[in-house]
């Protein structure tokens, strides 16, 4: 249950006194509170539990952690432990 | 977001595996605390690829398997009442209690409803001003703020037909009490990645401290884990044990602020009881005295509950890592999610529904 789901903030309301948000799901659009983000603006990427948006998505900090990993991945190929290429997709 | 993707490369998986398996040196029990987590390492695999000497131990993270007994019970009892609508995330509803589940009685007519969100709790109630509608408010620090936020909405639109039944449940408690067991085994803990998104990790530091154990939060794609396994095993050969973050992409030390803001106007630190585990000073959430009047165990007389837990189960021993769910003699034949004897065999963030579904046991591979 405390599985939380990536989207792209594509519209902010106020609705029933709360801060509300239409959020892009990969082309499932949902309503969800955006009380708890005021910073928040049209294009950013929440992480979204049970209709309420936790926090906001850093694509830089996942850009350094999956670079971080990847040197791990260089180290061990350079040891023998692995012997394909690094996976450089999906940046 | 093209890199989302990224976090599920099974190549890049095996190289941090690799490294884990580079490091190790000696035997180590690493827990991680949230059933969602639980579910995902074994659906991706992650403990067979493990070296032997890590051992991973599920933990209580699961808030349906921890909601107390005598609260589902007290729940059946609301949701069988005629004037009442009773809504519910999904996984309760096979969850047994004393004698029955909400969905024997969604069968027998009760009016149960599974929602996706509190908020439709609180839509539902708008739309049915001659119902009492309740919302079973289970869950940990991440779904806290979603179950405040209905409560919020439900006081400014002034419905006088809404309240919660309020299980709220917290993860620092947790720790300190299986922790501080005598049998305690646990030596490293992946923090759950959710509840720090909300709570941030500056609650962590203190525990790290008095036990000596490492604690890594940890996001839930296999590479996350992966990285969270890795960053444990390091402080655990090191013999360090520090608060890090693998999950920077969406937790950071302070966490939500406004969502911390709404949680402490709308909740107050209680005693709880989990279910399998005992009462646990100051371990989960009630309403502030201010919103009494939208809580169900005020408005509804559901007071004198007995309750009878299941003789056979084992759940207790399996939320405290103390016990595998392959370890329990009714696991898979007298206890299945068609028909479960404990909450942890229906629940999504169960550990004996994930070992139903996923696990192979060692020798047939």
């Amino acid at each position: 249950m405390c599985l939380a789901v990536p989207g792209k903030i594509t519209e902010i309301y106020t609705l029933n006194t709360l801060r509300m948000a239409k959020i892009d799901f990969g082309g499932v659009i949902r309503e969800v509170c955006l009380e708890a983000l005021p910073e928040a603006k049209t294009g950013d990427y929440a992480i979204v539990h049970a209709g309420f948006a936790l926090n906001l998505l850093s694509e830089e900090e996942a850009r350094e952690t999956l670079d971080a990993l990847r040197e791990i991945g260089e180290i061990e190929a350079e040891l023998g432990l692995e012997d394909e290429e690094i996976s450089s997709k999906g940046l | 977001m093209e890199y989302a993707q990224a976090f599920r490369d099974g190549d890049l998986v095996q190289r941090v595996v690799g490294e884990i398996r580079r490091i190790v040196t000696r035997d180590w029990v690493i827990m991680e605390i949230c059933g969602g987590q639980t579910h995902a390492i074994l659906h991706s695999g992650l403990d067979q690829l493990l070296p032997p000497q890590i051992e991973l131990v599920h933990g209580p993270g699961c808030p349906v398997c921890v909601t107390s007994l005598e609260l589902i019970d007290k729940g059946l009892a609301i949701a069988a009442r005629p004037d009442v609508i009773f809504c519910s995330f999904g996984d309760m509803l096979r969850v047994p209690g004393s004698n029955q589940d909400l969905f024997s009685i969604k069968a027998a007519g009760g009016q149960v409803r599974v929602v996706y969100s509190p908020l439709d709790a609180v839509k539902i109630a708008r739309q049915n001003p001659d119902k009492q509608v309740v919302f079973f408010a289970i869950g940990f620090e991440t779904t806290a703020p979603a179950n405040a936020a209905s409560l919020l909405q439900a006081k400014a639109l002034g419905l006088k037909n809404f309240s919660l039944l309020v299980s709220h449940v917290c993860v620092p408690p947790a720790m300190h009490a299986i922790l501080g067991a005598p049998d305690n085994r646990v030596q490293g803990f992946l923090a759950a990645g959710h509840v720090c998104a909300v709570m941030g990790y500056w609650e962590y530091p203190p525990i790290a401290e008095q036990y000596g154990v490492p604690i890594v939060v940890t996001g839930f794609e296999p590479l996350d884990l992966a990285q969270g396994i890795l960053m444990t095993v390091r402080q655990l050969e090191a013999g360090t044990h520090t608060v890090e973050n693998a999950y920077p992409r969406i937790v950071t030390r302070e966490g939500n602020q406004a969502a911390q803001a709404m949680l402490k106007r709308v909740f107050r630190p209680v005693d709880r009881n989990w279910r399998g585990v005992g009462t646990i000073p100051l371990s989960g959430w009630g309403l502030q005295p201010e919103f009494a009047e939208f809580d169900a165990e005020n408005r509804f007389d559901v007071g004198h509950i007995q309750t009878r837990e299941s003789p056979l189960c084992i759940a207790g021993e399996i939320l405290r890592g103390l016990k595998k769910p392959d370890n329990c003699p009714a696991f898979s034949t007298l206890c299945t999610p068609a028909n479960p004897l404990g909450a942890p065999m229906v629940s999504s963030e169960g550990a004996c529904s994930a070992y139903f579904r996923y696990h192979r046991p060692q020798d047939t591979l």
